[in-house]
């Protein structure tokens, strides 16, 4: 966020981070990018080694 | 009257927010991944990851690697969610034993609500990952191992019976039967017998530990057997259930299950717990350094018992199924 943003937040009555918390929000952002692209990889191997049987669904 | 005040959180962060509102509701999060992954109790994670491998390796019948995978994987993060879920929970008696002071909620880095929000998000992922990917038990114990843990066990039993551990044991013995059930899709005796062995391997060694953190679980109220009961008494219970747990051990070689080599491992090592077992029982005052090596000779034990399984009875099978 940079100068001219925060004190858009500020008139807004939004809240203003410090940079500890950007960088803990940047990385926990990361985070979460990283498990979701891992989880699509995961759903698209697991597509190819079910084949057409990843629809079939016995209980 | 102003509609808007300024403040500041324990962060730093200038806070703009209309007058009337809690402070804390508008504070950002300072909490970084590591906190996050705290939460999930990375060291009793390992522990389950290790006994459900050994589950899914024992069990009869083939599974794909990745699918196998997939299963660890869930089991893995069920796991650490009731870890986070239990944090939530518990952070206010965290706060006040030394061995949990530091925990991410407690220390104030991460908000009792972000370690809900976690904890209940990778619950749901983990149980609807497993019975779309691998089959519909597995994910159903593992429901059932979570609701466990962080229902029965953290919010009910923890704080109102000294018999909690041995109850609440179960939790951590279901994961080699999660691994077990995501092969066969079954429960059988050979699962139960791996389930039974964790579940009266856990009062033996966490009483250990309780009476040598007796003031601490004292302070946060927590009825542990030892502050309820005594250490005497707490000794006793150890060696019994320690007798107990000795015979199940080597179960799985007299009946037929292994090759002699668990047979060895498993008697020699619970001769050593009983033995070890005696000493807490014996030793009046201070019983804390028997404690102390029984609760760390404990965790050796039981990796030692699942470690050989694994060598004898799972390795070479996996090694064939994922060749086939």
């Amino acid at each position: 966020m940079d100068d001219k943003q925060d004190r858009n937040s500020q008139v807004e009555g939004g809240i203003v981070l410090t940079e500890q918390q950007k960088r803990a929000q940047r990385s926990r952002s990361v985070a979460i990018a990283l498990a979701l692209a891992a989880l699509v990889i995961l759903f698209f191997i697991m597509t190819l080694v079910k084949g057409p049987a990843v629809l079939v669904r016995p209980i | 009257m102003s509609l808007i005040s300024e403040g500041a959180n324990s962060g730093g962060a200038r806070l703009i927010q209309p007058t009337g509102y809690e402070p804390g509701l508008y504070e950002p999060s300072n909490a970084e991944v590591g906190d996050y992954i705290a939460l999930l109790k990375p060291r009793v994670m390992s522990l389950v990851v290790f006994t459900a491998l050994v589950g899914l390796a024992v069990a009869p019948g083939t599974i794909h690697p990745v699918e196998a995978f997939t299963a660890l994987l869930c089991i893995a993060v069920g796991a650490g969610a009731s870890g986070a879920l239990n944090m939530w929970f518990d952070a206010d008696i965290d706060a006040l034993m030394t061995r949990t002071q530091r925990r991410p909620v407690p220390s104030g880095r991460v908000r009792p609500g972000e370690a809900l929000a976690f904890g209940l998000t990778l619950s749901v992922f983990a149980v609807a990952v497993l019975g779309l990917m691998v089959n519909v038990l597995s994910a159903a114990l593992l429901a059932f191992t979570i609701f466990f843990y962080a229902v029965i066990y953290t919010m009910w039993l923890k704080r109102s019976t000294p018999q909690n551990i041995v109850i609440g044991g179960a939790a951590g013995a279901f994961p080699p039967m999660i691994g077990w059930a995501a092969v066969t899709g079954t429960v059988s005796l050979e699962s139960l017998l791996l389930f039974a062995i964790i579940f009266f391997w856990t009062p033996p060694h966490f009483w250990a530990l309780a009476i040598y953190k007796k003031s601490d679980y004292g302070r946060a109220g927590v009825p542990m057997l030892p502050n309820v009961a005594g250490d005497a008494h707490t000794r006793l219970q150890i060696l019994l259930y320690t007798l107990v747990l000795v015979p199940l051990g080597v179960a799985p070689w007299a009946l037929g299950y292994t090759s002699a080599l668990y047979g060895v491992v498993a008697m020699a090592t619970g001769l050593g717990m009983i033995l070890l077992a005696i000493q807490v029982y014996r030793e009046v005052s201070p019983a804390d350094r028997a404690c102390r090596h029984l609760f760390a000779f404990s965790i050796l034990y039981l990796f030692l018992l699942y470690a050989v399984l694994l060598v004898d009875r799972g390795w070479g099978g996996l090694i064939a199924r994922v060749a086939a």
